[in-house]
Order: C-alpha cells, then structure tokens, then sequence
C-alpha cells in the first residue's frame, strides 16, 4: 500500500499525486547572516519523528496545505486545512 | 546467519577498551573499509567500530550491489574509477569470495536527447579513466538479446552507453571480509553497541557514550546510514542531509543468463541477475523524507510496468522478496567525506544511492585522511565545506537511480 496523503480538498490520495515541500526553518541560534543563508539553502532538520510539512496537490485541486507526519513509520498524525 | 559467520570465521570478540586512537560510528560497508584500510595500510590497528545493530545490517545489507564508475563529473568518475579498481583486487587482498562478477552496464537511450546525453557520458567517462563506449542498438542487442528492442513500441532502444567494467559483488560476503581483515590484525568490532552522544572537550570531540561506557578516542568517524543528522548533532553541526527511502525487489528464478546490468534514466529502473538467478530490480527513492523501511506495493506495480517496456519475458515471473532501505541525501547527489570544522570529528555521509559501489575507495580515502591528517586528492572536492564555498558537486543525472 502506497503512502496516502490527506488532501483537504479531494481526500485521501496516493503520495504520487503530489508534490512534497519542506517548511524551511533557519535556527534561532545562528545569527551570523551568511550562516543563515547557507543554513536555508543548504541545511535540513532531517527529524526523526513528527514533522510539520507542506504538500502541494499537483495532480489534483492543485493546492498547498500542511499535515503532520511521523517520519520513522509515515503515519500521518493530524491532516491539515488548505 | 549472522552467528553462524561470526563462528566460522573464529574471529575474537573482546569488550571495549576505555581508549581507542580511532572510533568510527556504524559497522556497515563504509566503517568497516575505513577500520581495514587503517590496519592494513597504515598500520592502525588501535580502533574501534561500534554498531547499533549487526555488521552489515542496515544499508549496506539493503542495496542492488552495483558498482560502476560511469558518473557525470570528472571529480566524481576518478573516485568511482579507484574504487572499481579496489573491488576487483579485493577478492585476492581479503582471500574471500565475494562473488564478485564484471558484467558490464548498458545504459539505454530512447530519444535523441538522451543519445546525446549516453554520447557524451562515454566521452567524459573515457577521458576520466572509466572506459565507457557508445554502443548502437545491434551491439545493444547483441550484449543483452533479451531486451525489447522497439521498448514496446513506445521506448525505442536508440542505443546506450556500454561500461564493461560494471560489475556486483555479494554485500555481506564484502563487509563480512573487511570486518575479518580488520579484525585479524587489531581493530574492535562491538556490535548491538548504540552510540548515544559524544564526548566533547571544549570545541574538539573527544570521544563517544556508548551503551557500554564511555569510550574516549583521538578521532572520531561517523560513518552513519540514515541516521547521520542525529551523530552531527551531537556535534553540534546541521548537515545539507535528507533522508529517504529507496526500494528494491527480486523475483524468482529466470531461466536464461542474463548478461548486462541494464538501466535507463527515462524509464527510471535498472535490472540485473543475482548469482541465484533472480532478477533485481530498483528504481528510484520514495519522494518524501522517511527514516521507514516499510516497503509499498506501488512500488513494485510502477517498476514492473515500466521494466515490461524493455524486458518482456519478466511477465512470467513472480515478485519473490522485496526490501527498503534509507539514503542519506546530499543536494547536489555527491557523497560528502572528510573534515567537518569539529576537531576529531569525521564525516563519510550522504551516500544516497551510491553507497554501495563506493565502499572500498571510501573507506581507503578516509582512512588516508584519518592517518596522515591531509585531505587525499581524490575526495578534496567532496568536503562538508562546499556548500559554504559555492562549489557543489552536481552530479543528478548518473546518480538518479542506482
């Protein structure tokens, strides 16, 4: 069984039928401006566990919205709004 | 299996010292290279390689075994090239049998666009040491005669890119022998031992926490597979690291010999045959950041259905076993070895899809670092510090798939 992703609008549908995207986010403790660029360009969080993340419906109602997922079993934890 | 090994092998098993002038974190391919490259070449011996699981458990048992050194950009074929070289003598440096096979690797072209893109892959390959030639479809025919040439009529077999020396080993018969070779002459191997921090001194990483105690160490490697971001926290450090999975399965018997490694980037598969005579069959990684070695069914429908394009007769054949492992992901698709800015502490990571077919020049090369304190030639430009010094090595297109 494929991962199914929630899509508030069309409902459950197959991971394939989307587009994933990070929530970038630059740690508070680098202050350094060229750090915090490298840091957005280049770094990622990479979590074990729950994270926050933006999908984007390409092959649907074409839209952006937010769920949260378990990265160590991809069990979607909470579907978000669009 | 594993005990059985472990006892075949008469090898010693001794519990950790409270000192080591090496530790390396993770016992699969890459670790245990670095330890026998150590001992071996440069008379290293006082090391230690702490592994969470088995030797061998976690990527280096879960990838397609393919080595090659067809790869896009010059820095990265000379690499590949070394470590092709090192495999086919390994047999005879370790006295195992690693069943190590030179196949060739056909790499198909089914559009003009990608005629031209094989062409010049031959080209640069040639000129960088990884003998590679363009090859017409009669002499694609000929090498693999099992391949649709018309692709199903929708993916035409224009011609490909021949790589003689692509070839597939047996992966724990080569982390079995490089943790032997290791240990033989001194090196620690503790397994079911997680490390769970570093000990730090100041900026400088003077050792692990291990689940046995407190380990110091002059130097410390990690040599992690998918869970690198965690060790380099520990040090303080965010990597330009995504992890996510990548799938493969085999299915039963084929009957025929089936000669080549054939792949294609616009079908996006590739296909070999075990020594068991299955064939293997992988694509490439899960779209979204995972850490699960869940395997899905789609998988397998969406390779079969376009492996069926070029290689009919597997209709007739039954999906046997398949298996998933986590890839550390850089973002240009290069590997990242070397210094990290953290004094004591090394990085070999980001081995994505390519792990594999890397292992001994990995491990050799960082083993050189390691002991003689200067960045080798070969892998200067694959340091962590690239990516602050706008000097990324992209490399998508040959590391797409395998």
């Amino acid at each position: 069984m494929s991962l199914r992703i929630p899509c508030p609008t069309c409902g459950g549908r197959s991971v394939h039928e989307f587009v994933h995207g990070e929530i970038r986010r630059v740690p508070d403790h680098l202050t350094d401006p060229d750090e915090r660029d490298l840091d957005f360009a280049f770094h990622h969080d990479n979590e074990e566990g729950i994270v926050t993340e933006r999908w984007f419906h390409a092959q649907g109602c074409r839209r952006w919205f937010e769920i949260r997922r378990d990265t160590t079993t991809d069990r979607i934890v909470e579907a978000g709004e669009s | 299996m594993n005990e059985f090994v472990e006892r075949q092998m008469k090898l010693t098993w001794r519990p950790p010292k409270k000192s080591y002038d090496v530790v390396i974190v993770g016992a699969g391919g890459h670790g245990l290279a670095t330890a026998y490259y150590l001992a071996t070449r440069h008379g290293m011996s006082n090391v230690a390689v702490f592994e969470r699981g088995y030797i061998g458990g976690g990527n280096s048992g879960r990838n397609t075994t393919i080595i090659r050194a067809n790869y896009g950009i010059p820095a990265a074929v000379r690499f590949y090239q070394r470590s092709v070289d090192l495999y086919r003598g390994l047999e005879e440096e370790t006295d195992r049998w690693l069943m190590h096979q030179q196949k060739g690797i056909l790499w198909m072209a089914h559009s003009e666009a990608a005629v031209r893109a094989e062409r010049m892959r031959a080209k640069l390959n040639t000129e960088f040491g990884a003998e590679t030639e363009f090859v017409g479809p009669q002499q694609v025919h000929e090498l693999c005669p099992q391949l649709d040439m018309s692709g199903g009529g929708r993916w035409p077999v224009l011609g490909a890119s021949y790589h003689p020396q692509g070839a597939t080993a047996r992966h724990d018969r080569v982390v079995w022998a490089l943790a032997e070779g290791a240990m033989q002459r001194g090196a620690h191997v503790h397994q079911n031992t997680p490390v769970e921090g570093l000990i730090l001194d100041g900026e400088r990483v003077a050792g692990v926490r291990t689940a046995a105690g407190d380990v110091a160490a002059g130097a410390v490697v990690s040599a992690v597979g998918g869970h690198v971001s965690r060790i380099a926290a520990m040090a303080g450090l965010r990597l330009p690291i995504r992890t996510h999975r990548l799938q493969a399965f085999v299915t039963n018997h084929y009957r025929q010999q089936f000669g080549p490694i054939v792949a294609s980037s616009e079908l996006f598969f590739y296909a070999s045959q075990t020594a068991r005579g299955e064939m293997l069959l992988g694509a490439e990684i899960d779209p979204q950041p995972s850490f699960s070695y869940r395997s899905s069914h789609d998988f397998v429908q969406d390779v079969c259905r376009r492996a069926l394009c070029l290689l009919p007769f597997m209709s007739n054949l039954r999906v046997l076993r398949q298996w998933t492992g986590v890839c550390d992901m850089s973002p240009d698709y290069s590997p990242i070895m070397g210094q990290t800015g953290v004094p004591g502490f090394y990085l070999t990571t980001g081995w994505g899809t390519w792990g594999f077919k890397a292992i001994p020049a990995g491990g050799e090369q960082m083993a050189e670092l390691i002991a003689t304190g200067e960045v080798p030639e070969l892998i200067a430009p694959f340091g962590l510090d690239r990516f602050a010094r706008d000097r990324t090595m992209a490399d998508r297109g040959s590391a797409g798939t395998h």
